[in-house]
């Protein structure tokens, strides 16, 4: 293999491992902020102690995402030195802004959000935990920034070396398809969170109906789940309509699109895409509804991959699939949501055990959605890295290929053993029943070291439902 | 008068540089420390000390890391590549030493496996910040703003001194730190730590000294040559003030003198540094001047940055003040 196929796995491989992290601690962050919110204002202490759950599970997320976006941020020069040198001047101050305004606001706070409730007092810590909350998404916002301005670059110069040089720097932070692509991924991530929340709340609700802390979990997904989807569905066809006009290509490649239609493209509901054949196998079409989908008309004329010289087309099979497997999560989530919503009107939302068990499948969803996008977008943007302007295969570093492969080998098995151990330790905590710690523990501010050595408190779990779960 | 801007980010870079040398540093420290401290509850009490700051200590190198591309791309695309297999595993000890501090409370069983994780990634990722110093020192191959040197040019006899001095330093700051931090036993045996350390670091910084003037003619003339000399001279005389401090307080029951003698050393030493770099960035291939981004770039940042590093600044040291004392040993995080 190529330096070049071997780096691309590289970066396609630690930064899929990586956005599963932010994509679930953004979610939280604001979660825990709710949750701290409702317990300083209800002062009802079960608000307390889920956050208390939540906490250390943000926690583990946090540092997960923390060390593998440090990796991210290196790989730049380590494998993609032509594009550090040629784009940094653009990319590199986005970046640099989210240290600066993000990374330090989050790092910062979080030691107070975390261990410093007894000693900055509840307000300070309200103010810590929002601070982090607000953090992960103004990281959000620069780094989408960044990564949209790659997709449809503007604002920008060339200079005599090749380089970019930025002109215009409000029109490279709101480049075209920024808006569309922060609200899309903030609100993924939002429900990335809801899904993993929701269940962990079908699970204990399972195991016992009556646990309190379950309900709120589990009430307060499924309001998400059946509020945010459909806002959701919306804005990602809104982002389709900006990756219509400004990456056509794109949306060939996603919709297996080889030929141009020019009276109303059909929707290809499965097929699958053969870029040496120039053609889609065993589609199976609805006539038409291609075009409405994304032209919003009948008759709107969808351009064909064969449009483009071969060396300029992005490879059809990789978005085509992933496309379909997040727009098949997203409707599958929106049945969820209005589904809860109707047993909730016939009274059956905590009894219902098939709804909780469909809850509970659906639990890893969001990251699974969240990880097709993501391949979609970003396989769709090939062969450029910046899109139209400088191609792949000439962002490379002047790096051998036996030095690409050893550090993507060292990468997979160090991922693997230390992200593997972390994923297990995550869904050890959800496996722990929500209960009311006693008062002590929660005066000393939660030991972590009693979720390993097993205490009264964790033998004798004190229910926190039973009162008013009739 | 214009500011010369690629001037003033090479100062703000190099102020991320020191900003997460020391603090990473005592963190590190703790980690490479932790074969010294076998005991499970002392181990405990020291990843207490430094869970709620480690986060951010960490942030300057993103800081570094991110702010070099922006300002000067063409340094961060031609050392990266240099020393890519430093960087690398440097990454990877980071990797490890990041989530062992969070799972080592998660298992029982796992626990001891963590700890040497901790431990041998705060160590591999100290030696290879050490060893791209070395490197960069005796100076990186570059033409048409490309690296062109070979894969192994990091790995030489003075970059395995740097590398080994680097270890021995975050270990002498995780001393003091811990001195600083601590009471009783483990408090007596930081101490100790910090008297032992603090020497064999003081032969190694006298060692590199004595060795790079020879590295390249530049910095000779830095040290040597006059009148450069009679400044650059300050800058051994207040080691030996602060190795002084360091003795004395160790030697004195003081807690945090020793912690402040500790950093002193590495400012101190970062400073000749920037004696014998200036005005490269690059020794040898890039001023400061080449490098830089368009002024529209730097500008663009410089904006920010004026505002946001001293708040930065501020917050954090806020977040110090919450967290400051001696530990308590039964209170705990986590």
């Amino acid at each position: 293999m190529t330096a070049e196929i071997l780096a691309r796995i590289q970066f396609a491989f630690t930064v899929s491992f990586h956005f599963l992290f932010p994509a679930f601690s953004i979610g939280t962050a604001s979660f825990l902020a709710v949750l701290n919110g409702l317990w300083l204002w209800k002062r009802d202490p079960v608000y307390l102690h889920m956050f208390e759950y939540w906490k250390t599970i943000f926690a583990i997320t946090f540092g997960m995402g923390v060390v593998s976006g440090i990796v991210m941020s290196y790989q730049f020069g380590t494998n993609w030195a032509t594009f550090s040198d040629r784009a940094g001047a653009v990319i590199g101050p986005l970046m640099g802004y989210e240290v600066l305004t993000a990374f330090f606001l989050e790092a910062g706070f979080l030691g107070i959000a975390l261990f410093g409730r007894k000693r900055v007092g509840d307000t300070l810590h309200m103010v810590a935990v929002v601070a982090v909350a607000v953090g992960t998404l103004i990281s959000a916002t620069w780094i989408t920034s960044a990564n949209s301005w790659m997709h449809t670059p503007a604002g920008y110069g060339i200079d005599a070396n090749g380089n970019f040089v930025p002109e215009d720097w409000w029109a490279i932070i709101f480049n075209p398809s920024f808006p569309y692509r922060l609200t899309h991924t903030v609100l993924a991530a939002f429900l990335t969170t809801a899904f993993a929340v929701g269940a962990v709340g079908a699970w204990h609700l399972l195991k016992d109906r009556t646990n309190r802390q379950a309900r709120i979990m589990f009430s307060m997904a499924m309001w998400m789940a059946a509020l945010v989807t459909p806002v959701q569905i919306f804005v990602g066809d809104l982002h389709g309509l900006n990756t219509l006009e400004y990456q056509p290509a794109k949306i060939a490649a996603m919709e297996g699109h080889y030929e141009t239609h020019t009276d109303g493209a059909p929707l290809i509901l499965f097929g699958i895409p053969d870029d040496e054949a120039e053609t889609t196998h065993f589609a199976l079409e609805i006539p038409k509804l291609g075009s409405l989908i994304l032209t919003h008309e009948w008759d709107g004329a969808i351009q064909g991959l064969k449009e483009w010289a071969r060396e300029d087309r992005p490879p059809a099979i990789i978005p085509f699939f992933t496309f379909r497997i997040m727009v098949g999560i997203g409707f599958l989530m929106l049945g969820l949501g209005l589904w809860s919503l109707w047993e909730r009107w016939r009274g059956n939302f905590y009894t219902n055990k098939t709804l909780h068990r469909a809850a509970l499948v659906m639990g890893p969803s969001g990251f699974v959605a969240v990880l097709a996008g993501w391949f979609t977008t970003e396989v769709g943007r090939q062969p450029y890295t910046v899109y139209g302007m400088l191609r792949t295969s000439d962002s490379l570093s002047p790096v051998d290929a036996p030095a690409v492969g050893a550090s993507l080998l060292a990468f997979i098995i160090v991922y693997f053993l230390v992200f593997g151990a972390g994923t297990f330790y995550l869904l050890r905590l959800m496996r722990r029943p929500p209960v009311i710690a006693e008062d002590h523990e929660l005066d000393k501010g939660p030991h972590r070291a009693a979720g390993i050595t097993p205490g009264p408190a964790q033998e004798e779990p004190i229910r926190s439902g039973g009162v008013d779960a009739n | 008068m214009p500011i010369d801007l690629p001037t003033v980010w090479a100062g703000i870079i190099a102020f991320a540089v020191l900003a997460y040398v020391v603090l990473d540093g005592f963190d590190l420290g703790v980690g490479i420390l932790f074969p010294f401290f076998p005991a499970r509850r002392d181990r405990d009490l020291m990843t207490n000390s430094i869970a709620p700051v480690w986060d951010g200590n960490e942030t300057w190198l993103v800081l570094g890391g991110g702010g070099l591309m922006a300002v000067f791309p063409v340094v961060y695309a031609t050392v990266l590549p240099a020393l890519y297999m430093p960087v690398i595993l440097m990454l990877l000890g980071l990797i490890f030493r990041g989530v062992a501090f969070e799972f080592r409370w998660r298992t029982q069983r796992g626990s001891g496996w963590w700890d040497h994780g901790f431990w041998i990634g705060s160590t591999v990722a100290g030696f290879t910040q050490g060893i791209a110093l070395g490197a960069l020192v005796e100076g990186i191959d570059i033409a048409n703003r490309q690296y062109v040197g070979g894969w192994w040019d990091w790995f030489s006899p003075f970059s395995m001194l740097t590398g080994l001095a680097v270890v021995v330093g975050y270990a002498l700051l995780g001393a003091t730190w811990l001195n600083l931090k601590t009471v009783g036993d483990i408090q007596e045996h930081a101490r100790k730590m910090a008297l032992v350390t603090g020497v064999i670091l003081l032969v190694l910084i006298g060692a590199v000294s004595l060795w790079s003037p020879f590295i390249n003619p530049v910095y000779f003339d830095r040290w040597f040559g006059w009148p450069t000399a009679f400044f650059s001279a300050f800058v051994p005389m207040l080691l030996v003030v602060c190795a002084f401090a360091l003795w004395h307080g160790l030697t004195h029951d003081k807690h945090l003198q020793p912690f402040l003698a500790a950093l002193g050393l590495f400012i101190l030493s970062f400073v000749g540094l920037g004696i014998s770099f200036y005005p490269y960035i690059v020794p040898g291939s890039l001023t400061i001047e080449e490098a830089a981004a368009p002024d529209s770039s730097l500008m663009f940042l410089l904006v920010g940055a004026v505002v946001l590093v001293p708040t930065i600044l501020i917050y954090t040291g806020y977040a110090y003040w919450v967290f400051r004392g001696k530990l308590d040993p039964d209170e705990g995080y986590h």
